[in-house]
């Protein structure tokens, strides 16, 4: 972990509530599948956004505006300042992988997927990807990933864009993949879950209150014991995982 | 130069910050940041006599300069604080520490304490008769004077450390409580714990903690917490740690002013790892500034 002072480069609507902010910093401790915690003038507690790509000194995140907190940062103009952590949480292990690991992103589930995407691609892995989304207004980053390399699909709810249904329907219609990660809300990691028996590695959200592993807030049963959201996860692997 | 250290019932802290139970965890995320040896003591997690998992998630909500919680005692249980825990602890923090127990019945506080009481890095054990997140025990014991002071008998007859009764600001009237312990031995109290609270989602409709309440704390109860020090401070006689919404060097002497002789800062410390180390550093200033050259002569400085 570490406490950084970054400054807001860009920040953009890519998709309905959905914002791309782009910030300058010391992003040494990032790790891929890690998150960042976020303090917000005027706001007690700090917010937890995933890491959607670290190049060089800067760091891409996108964030669903659902609150006040996003609210706020949908707000922020260029030279902005954040007081940022850094480092938070396990991240993904890539090592597990096999030549073609399957993401499944879901919604803000989406982003950590583009730079496990990037590094899996510079390995040599031949990287599929479903995105799932609600409906065509809020579909982002399709072309960023197919620009890696990556074979994409894209579910939707409403069948607007892609297979009519969710990322299981079209994760029904894949059999030649080695690995799975995924990231999305809670229902869509059940079904991942449910739907294939390869093995993989599941993201998953809480709320937290300091986003380090102090205060206790974001704990769940595993089947290897007690885990910290923040601190051993958010990344679970399949077999760990109690429902 | 000032002078910042302060004495709790024989154990002389180097300035009287101590970051506050459930918010340090046993430091080791804190060591990662900083030399944690610069803290007066700290309070690690709160510790049962058996393991606990806690609440069900969500246990965390926002309020306007605040957070309530609803861990509810989440710990590995006294023994494994004592076999693993507190060996890698005493790894990073090389002070005395105040181990914080919690129970649901007198029986379970005395076993705990009879076990942590041998412990050599435990300087101080610190009763917690207030916790507001568990049923049938933690703060019901804590809101009947008659109870609180049993289990301050119980604990004192089976420890050789100085123990001090962490109450809870949950009742019509604090005094008669921090009377009752006080005259059950106490050597001291902690004041105080988190406030009862909630927090309801508009699109849910349905409370944001899945416990449904849960401990208020942060700056928004600091002058709650504050009287509650002033008041009990003209009623005993024994030493207080001032907890509740300390976040700045300005906030300890404010807290020290109503009756402090040390004081814990707790959610701050989620939201800025650095906090204590930030009011460690800016405490001698801030004491020059009010003309202040030693703390000690402060403490209840405001009757």
């Amino acid at each position: 972990m570490k406490q950084v002072i970054f400054k807001v480069i860009s920040n953009e609507k890519i998709a309905k509530d959905v914002f791309k902010m782009v910030m300058e910093g010391d992003t040494t401790s990032i790790a891929c599948g890690q998150f960042v915690n976020i303090q917000i003038e005027g706001l007690y507690l700090r917010r937890p956004i995933s890491v959607c790509e670290v190049v060089g000194d800067k760091l891409t995140i996108i964030y669903k505006v659902v609150g006040k907190g996003t609210e706020v940062m949908s707000n922020m103009t260029e030279g902005v300042e954040l007081d940022v952590l850094t480092g938070l949480g396990n991240g993904y292990d890539l090592s597990s992988s096999g030549d073609k690991p399957l993401l499944i992103g879901g919604g803000v589930g989406v982003p950590p997927m583009y730079q496990l995407a990037k590094d899996l691609v510079a390995q040599g892995k031949k990287v599929s990807v479903i995105l799932g989304f609600n409906k065509a207004e809020e579909i982002f980053y399709t072309d960023e990933f197919k620009a890696l390399g990556a074979e994409v699909f894209v579910a939707t709810v409403d069948g607007s864009v892609g297979t009519k249904g969710f990322v299981t329907d079209v994760m029904k219609t894949l059999t030649d993949y080695t690995y799975i990660y995924t990231c999305g809300p809670e229902p869509m990691l059940k079904a991942v879950y449910n739907t294939s028996t390869t093995s993989g590695q599941f993201s998953f959200e809480e709320r937290m209150g300091c986003g380090f592993g102090a205060c206790m807030g974001c704990s769940c049963k595993t089947k290897y014991g007690n885990k910290r959201i923040c601190k051993e996860g958010p990344v679970l692997t399949k077999e760990e995982i109690i429902w | 130069m000032v002078n910042t250290k302060v004495t709790l019932s024989g154990l002389t802290l180097d300035n009287p910050i101590i970051p506050a139970s459930g918010t340090f965890g046993y430091g080791y995320e804190f060591a990662e940041l900083y030399d944690i040896n610069i803290l007066g003591s700290f309070s690690f997690k709160g510790t049962t006599l058996e393991p606990r998992f806690g609440n069900p998630t969500p246990r965390i909500a926002e309020t306007p300069m605040g957070m309530i919680n609803a861990v509810g005692l989440q710990n590995p249980g006294v023994d494994k604080v004592i076999s693993e825990e507190l060996p890698k602890m005493r790894e990073v923090f090389h002070k005395k520490v105040v181990a914080n127990i919690s129970g649901f019945c007198v029986e379970e506080y005395v076993a705990c304490c009879e076990k942590i009481d041998k412990e050599d890095c435990v300087g101080l054990i610190e009763i917690n008769i207030s916790c507001p997140n568990v049923h049938g025990g933690g703060m019901a014991l804590g809101t009947d004077p008659e109870m609180a002071a049993e289990i301050t008998r119980a604990v004192k007859a089976v420890t050789t450390k100085p123990v001090y009764i962490k109450l809870t600001p949950n009742v019509t009237s604090i005094v008669p409580i921090a009377k009752a312990v006080e005259a059950a031995g106490a050597d001291g109290i902690s004041l105080c714990n988190t406030f009862l609270g909630m927090r309801i989602d508009l699109r849910t409709k349905k409370p944001v903690i899945a416990n449904k309440m849960g401990g208020f704390s942060g700056p928004a109860i600091f002058p709650q917490a504050l009287r509650l020090v002033y008041q009990v401070y003209e009623a005993v006689n024994i030493p207080i740690i001032g907890i509740g919404g300390v976040s700045s060097a300005e906030d300890v002497i404010e807290m020290m002013l109503a009756g402090a002789t040390a004081v814990q800062v707790g959610a701050q410390n989620l939201v800025d790892p650095y906090a204590c180390k930030k009011i460690i550093e800016d405490l001698p200033a801030v004491m020059e500034k009010y003309g202040i050259t030693d703390l000690n002569d402060i403490i209840g400085g405001a009757h």
